[in-house]
């Protein structure tokens, strides 16, 4: 069999692994993600790149939990990362559109209102307009 | 600013229900005519909001999207917290229910005998719905659920056709659930321990619209409902016994 030389996936792993933190870290610059919603891939990103560069470490993992086969442990860390980022995602929805839920109602609620002080400041100027001429035929 | 108290606020959630709208508002205005009637139009597409505004008999709530049947309720009732109604009822627009039973409703919780009052098709013996065998099934299933979760016998979940006092309608015009919302109200309501009863009520074949529960839904339906309603019963009580009784002092 031949021998792979692993080196290589090492650095291929750093240096995607820190480009991937470049990235998140790009994109809160730029606004496009709030800093509050990137701290799971902050971390999991920090979490990665821990692990390309210590190589052991899920040689540890995997014989703590279990795993006979090292490499597998690396799919359960990505796979726990997806999961609870999409957790983390289904919670932020939920909280939306609850909130988007509350904001409809209210604008309904309020247009009826500025309709209805529409019409009564409508009806006020009417009367206004109907008093007005009256009052000028008093004065003279 | 305290406002008067306002009596009776027939709330009428609306979607695509132009068929039947405008005879229901005048159906309704000439048979209560002292009590209010609001139209929550849900984002119709065909008119139904303009038609139920121009009879000049109703007050119009036009939501900007589609909220759903429970969001849209719920604006109702926001309304009659607002205004502060003493009296809530929910009547749906597209004709099932009649327009004659509105007073069986409201009876019970004017004299203090209910808090909320569920109009039942299945509370008789004279009983003559003929739905279909699955949605028959459903419905058996909520009244063994309600039984289990609250100890309390309902047995038509899924009625729209309810009346509630100021403390009810104050409570769920924060604390509407919402996508097939009714049977977890039933729930929720139960578990604040608001009192519900049962009026048996005729229900006729809508005259426009189309059911909330399409039959492919049937699935995901239940299934929804049915977490729904455990959740409900699970969470903590929002109304506790101390503010209870502070309410009452």
């Amino acid at each position: 069999m031949k021998n792979v030389d692993s080196s290589n996936i090492q650095i291929i792993a750093i240096t995607t692994s820190a480009l991937f933190l470049l990235l998140i870290l790009y994109l809160i610059k730029k606004k496009r993600i709030k800093e509050e919603y990137s701290l799971l891939w902050i971390f999991f990103a920090v979490v990665f790149i821990v692990f390309s560069v210590w190589r052991q470490g899920l040689d540890y993992i995997a014989e703590f939990v279990g795993i006979a086969y090292p490499p597998a442990a690396l799919f359960l860390v990505l796979l726990m990362a997806v999961f609870l980022i999409l957790i983390e995602f289904s919670i932020i929805i939920s909280k939306l559109a609850d909130k988007n839920k509350v904001l409809a109602q209210e604008i309904g609620l309020l247009r009826l209102e500025i309709k209805q002080l529409e019409e009564k400041v409508r009806k006020k100027k009417e009367k206004k307009d109907d008093s007005l001429p009256s009052q000028e035929s008093n004065s003279e | 600013m305290q406002k008067s108290p306002k009596r009776i606020l027939i709330i009428i959630p609306v979607y695509n229900e132009s068929a039947s709208v405008v005879r229901l508002i005048y159906e309704l205005d000439r048979m209560y005519p002292k009590w209010d009637i609001l139209v929550v139009n849900d984002a119709s597409q065909d008119g139904s909001g303009e038609l139920a505004e121009g009879t000049g008999k109703v007050t119009v709530i036009n939501l900007p999207f589609n909220l759903g049947i429970g969001g849209c309720v719920q604006t109702g009732f926001k309304y009659a917290r607002n205004q502060g109604y003493e009296i809530a009822l929910q009547f749906d627009g597209d004709g099932q229910h009649r327009v004659e039973e509105i007073r069986k409703l409201i009876k019970p919780v004017r004299e203090g005998l209910a808090d909320v009052v569920i109009g039942s098709r299945f509370n008789s013996k004279e009983n003559n719905y003929e739905g279909q065998l699955l949605r028959r099934i459903g419905i058996k299933i909520f009244e063994f659920f309600s039984y289990i979760l609250i100890r309390q016998k309902i047995t038509d979940h899924t009625s729209g056709f309810r009346a509630y006092n100021n403390r009810a309608l104050t409570f769920l015009a924060d604390h509407y659930p919402t996508d097939f919302p009714e049977p977890e109200v039933v729930i929720l309501l139960g578990k604040n321990r608001f009192r519900m009863i049962e009026v048996f009520t005729q229900m006729l074949k809508r005259q426009g619209g189309v059911s909330s529960i399409p039959i492919t839904k049937g699935p995901y339906y239940m299934i929804k409902v049915m977490l729904s309603m455990v959740m409900a019963a699970v969470r903590s009580r929002i109304v506790t016994d101390e503010n209870l009784n502070h309410e009452k002092r």
